[in-house]
């Protein structure tokens, strides 16, 4: 069997290693040994759960000395194994990544470009629009007819349908819980995500 | 999903259908490939697209977008027929047996009830014949002409084999064998999983194929058993968490319902009697929700204000705040302000144009992305004046998930602790900081106030730290605990209504039970049961169980149906339920006793429902209507075109085959990621598949004079795209009849920012949901194709 470097190179990080090796037909394991110590010989591995799809697959982030030195399929995990899709193998370029957002941005009305802006002021704006916007536009009370007697009776509602949420699929659980809390404690009604679409 | 990943090693079929998990779901297969060389399972695909999914399949069934109901509507009819089901548990375990009220009806398409000016039924004969105390009737002979099963042949008998394949265009011969194969499932040794995605969902009739699949498992008997179940492939990986804990409109976290403004719900003891059935799991239905609503309100939450029960937002009983409704509210200009956290409506919503304008009417938008969205620029994208979009925009930078640290849920319920490995990216921050703060500074806005209205966010309990957010708090909240001694709960079984405790949501209630014991971080991979459930590696809810309904594992005396689908079997010796998986029932009630052979606890008979009472807005069997937009001009099942319950948001918007002749999908790739940022930002992937592109069978390309790599223009009654084509054998024209029908498939990834950029796809898609849920009809619409210039 004829094997590239770079398919070598991907072999090494498997953790069926011995068994892939021996089907090999050729001993490996010194050289490989050695291309896994050079990197992450004295990096710190946390595991963690990939992003994108929701198999929940394990993947290990290899941290050195506060920098992001490899990120690979976890072999501890029971339902990956250590194995890895395209999508799953490229997570290390999302911190390694000179197109993240490293700074809050503002857009003003009219603008045709982005401002930095610090959190401070960002979150003190936001928190200032949401509640002019809710307060100008809350309904506390609604007057329905009972269907049994024809007559009228007010409900307290207590809603705003002047702002929408969006988003959750991509955030933690509890990064979802009190994203919804703190909404449904503002009023919305107009609470949405990835999941209706 | 309701077994695991893992659990797809213990099947026999796989029916795969409406989703294409070799590609999108890729680590999946490892247990599938696991299956196919321990056991000799077989995998069916069924898609109007040949994928890798259908090359690693043994049968592959062409079917067009929109047929799933025909499809197994034919499969109902072959086993109610040839009586293929798996007697002992439909019997016994499903409401197969019990009597329906005489006066429910269907003819030409329509239950009865039906009201054509509301578009909508009256339930009122979707119902069982009950005897003098309101218990249910029933046959166990199965005689009665109106028992469910009698109804159920009866309502499937037009879905001969030849009346289905002229809908579906799936060759006779194939459908031929996959009846043979699916209904030898109904043997007591056999088990098949249904794997499906949004292939499946995103219809006008999305919820009732999803219903379609869980009424033939139940045929089957293959709920609650290893390599059984209905499997959803979720897309995202905490899109589970994030349902669980209802970022959506109509549920509360936990799948309580959100009050509405209605007599009935006018109090919480009105919304409690209303919402709270007198028998299954859902009789705890006030624990759960009283102890919310103290997560919500914590101390300001007391018995004399209904636990602050007036503090939820009611909705609007007539309207719908769904994600189409949001942005036609938008459209109409009034939505006013809008978060947006890591979702890219401008890529990913249906009719993508009219949300980004709806976007133009917004006072201001806050984006929280890792990177600048479509969304979060739409005032730039190609066509837009800047100058002319008064929108103000906050995009703040979010950090990627291994830069800090909590839970997501996956398909398989299994909630997953993820550690922060690196700090975060530039002054990027977690989500989980950013509405910590929000919040802070929201309730200090609103702490002096004292308006009756500012009264449910100034009273919000929210006390998670100042800057940082302490996720340990947060965790402790939604797994509950007593709200005098801080005291961990064990599980939502100890929750309470008066007040005693809290649980921001019940169904994850047990991963936190003591202290120091976040049972979602457990890494324990060692498993000694044969079919693998892994108990000891993180938690999955509820109660830690893998397989939902696993009392269906065993028969009527408690012993497993066959010695390899053993999950849960009664021990009489010590008077319980045992096996290799956390019993998903009373762990101490024996077979014989009342109730010991119910096993689906959360209904309120404890049995399957093949008939749906009053679940589904379309009614109790799910029937088949063609999409908004339909190649055909009639429906050979009934009178009936479209599903008679959707909304038509806007009628002008319909696609009809003369203009647009093609049916067309969107689709996803193995490179991609839904709305594209996080991987058309990534150079690896972008590298992968740069362009966007519209996949064209050989014999349509020719028809048309189109050659692989040429730029073709997609034209649908919404709007029209430039792209790529990609001529392909994986699409093949379907015969209709005799009418030849082609169809095309986009990737809906694309859009005008990050390194890989394309047009839209869901440009082209109609703003129409299913009748149900309203999730978009993105699956089967209608098109043309032609050359560019």
């Amino acid at each position: 069997m004829q094997i590239s470097r770079r398919s070598f190179l991907k072999l090494s990080g498997a953790t069926t290693l011995s068994v892939m090796l021996a089907d090999l037909g050729f001993d490996l394991s010194q050289a490989s040994a050695q291309v896994r110590g050079f990197k992450i010989k004295s990096a710190k591995a946390t595991p963690t759960i990939c992003p994108y799809c929701s198999v929940g697959c394990g993947i290990l982030i290899y941290n050195e000395n506060g920098k992001l030195v490899n990120a690979e399929g976890d072999p501890d995990h029971p339902i990956n194994q250590g194995s890895l899709c395209s999508k799953g193998a490229a997570v290390y370029q999302l911190h390694e990544n000179e197109r993240r957002l490293k700074k809050p941005l503002y857009r003003a009305p009219g603008s045709d470009k982005w401002e930095e802006k610090d959190w401070e002021w960002m979150i003190e704006k936001i928190a200032e629009r949401a509640k002019k916007t809710r307060d100008a536009n809350f309904t506390v009370k609604e007057t329905v007819t009972v269907p049994q007697t024809g007559q009228a009776a007010d409900i307290v509602v207590n809603r705003t349908e002047a702002i929408g949420c969006l988003g959750g699929a991509a955030l933690d659980n509890e990064e979802c819980y009190l994203l919804q809390k703190l909404m449904r404690g503002m009023g919305l009604v107009y609470i949405e995500h990835q999941a209706r679409i | 999903m309701t077994n695991h990943w893992i659990d797809l090693k213990n099947t026999d079929l796989a029916l795969i259908i409406g989703g294409n998990p070799a590609e999108n779901h890729p680590l999946s297969f490892k247990w599938l490939t696991k299956a196919k060389e321990d056991r000799g399972a077989r995998i069916i695909h069924v898609d109007p697209r040949f994928t890798r999914t259908s090359a690693k399949a043994d049968i592959y069934a062409k079917m067009r977008s929109g047929t799933d109901i025909a499809f197994i509507g034919g499969i109902f009819n072959y086993i109610l027929q040839n009586d293929l089901y798996h007697k002992e548990y439909v019997l016994n375990y499903t409401n197969a047996p019990l009597l329906i009220d005489p006066g429910y009806k269907f003819e030409d398409g329509l239950f009865s009830g039906y009201n054509p000016e509301k578009r909508s039924y009256s339930t009122d004969t979707w119902k069982y014949q009950t005897d003098a105390e309101g218990k249910p009737l029933k046959d166990m002979s199965l005689s009665s002409p109106y028992c469910v099963l009698n109804l159920m042949k009866k309502h499937y008998e037009r879905y001969d084999i030849d009346t289905v394949c002229k809908v579906t265009g799936t060759p006779r011969d194939v459908y031929q064998q996959i009846l043979e194969n699916v209904a030898a499932m109904g043997a007591k040794d056999k088990t098949m999983t249904i794997m499906y995605a949004m292939g499946t969902t995103q219809h006008t009739v999305g919820s009732q194929n999803v219903r379609s699949y869980a009424m033939l498992q139940l045929l089957l008997g293959n709920i609650g058993r290893p390599g059984g179940g209905v499997n959803a492939m979720r897309g995202e990986s905490n899109v589970q968490g994030s349902t669980d804990m209802a970022l959506l409109f109509h549920i509360l976290p936990g799948y309580i319902g959100t009050p509405a403004a209605k007599p009935e719900h006018a109090t919480l003891q009105a919304y409690l009697e209303k919402e709270t059935p007198k028998s299954g799991y859902w009789s705890n239905k006030p624990k759960f929700m009283v102890s919310m609503l103290k997560a919500f309100w914590g101390k300001a939450a007391v018995k004399e204000n209904e636990f602050a029960y007036q503090y939820l937002p009611k909705l609007n009983a007539a309207k719908n705040y769904s994600h189409i409704a949001l942005f036609e509210a938008g459209a109409k200009g009034d939505l006013k302000g809008l978060f947006a956290f890591g979702q890219n409506p401008v890529v990913g919503g249906p009719n993508s144009e009219i949300e980004a304008k709806a976007l133009e009417n917004l006072d201001w938008m806050v984006a929280v992305d890792l990177w600048e969205t479509e969304t979060a620029a739409f005032w730039s994208r190609p066509g837009a004046k800047p100058a002319d979009i008064k929108t103000e925009v906050f995009l703040l930078p979010a950090c990627a998930s291994y830069e800090k640290e909590g839970t997501i849920s996956n398909s398989g319920r299994w909630i997953q602790y993820r550690w922060k490995g690196v700090e975060p990216a530039g002054e990027s921050k977690a989500d989980l900081d950013i509405i910590n703060e929000l919040g802070n500074r929201l309730k200090k806005l609103y702490a002096g106030s004292t308006r009756a209205e500012d009264a449910p966010i100034r009273d919000l309990h929210w006390d998670y730290g100042q800057g940082a957010c302490d996720i340990d708090r947060v965790a402790r909240e939604i797994n509950g605990y007593d709200t005098t001694t801080g005291k961990l709960v064990p599980g939502f079984a100890k929750l309470m209504d008066d007040g005693s405790t809290c649980s921001g949501n019940w169904i994850m209630s047990g991963m936190y039970p003591e202290e120091g014991k976040n049972l979602t971080q457990r890494r324990d991979n060692k498993d000694k049961s044969k079919i693998g459930t892994y108990l000891n590696w993180s938690f999955s809810w509820p109660a830690n169980r893998r397989i939902i309904y696993n009392r269906c594992s065993a028969d009527l005396t408690g012993s497993p149906w066959a010695a390899d689908k053993a999950v849960i079997w009664w021990d009489p010796l010590q008077s319980k339920w045992v096996g290799e998986d956390v019993p998903d029932f009373n762990a101490t009630l024996a077979p014989d006793k009342p109730g010991g052979c119910n096993p689906f606890i959360m209904r309120p008979e404890g049995l399957g429902g093949i008939f749906g009472l009053n679940a589904m807005k379309e009614g109790p069997f799910p029937e088949h209507y063609e999409p908004w937009d339909t190649p055909l001009d009639r429906n050979p099942f009934s009178g009936q075109l479209l599903n008679p319950v959707v909304k038509v948001w806007r009628p002008e918007e319909m696609g009809t085959p003369d203009k647009f002749p093609i049916v067309a999908t969107t689709y996803r790739l193995s490179e991609h990621w839904q709305a594209g940022a996080m991987t058309r930002n990534v150079p690896w992937l972008a590298e992968l598949f740069p362009d966007m592109f519209v996949e064209i069978g050989e014999d349509l390309a020719k028809e048309k004079g189109i050659n692989n790599g040429d730029m073709v223009v997609v034209a649908s009654a919404r709007g029209e795209i430039k792209c790529y084509a990609m001529v392909t054998r994986r699409f093949e024209a379907f015969n209709l009849d005799g009418r030849t029908v082609h169809q095309v498939g986009l990737p809906w990834h694309y859009g005008f920012k990050g390194i890989a950029t394309g047009e839209t796809a869901n440009v082209l898609t109609p703003h129409i949901g299913d009748g149900n849920t309203m999730i978009p009809e993105y699956k089967a619409f209608l098109v043309d194709v032609r050359r560019a210039g």
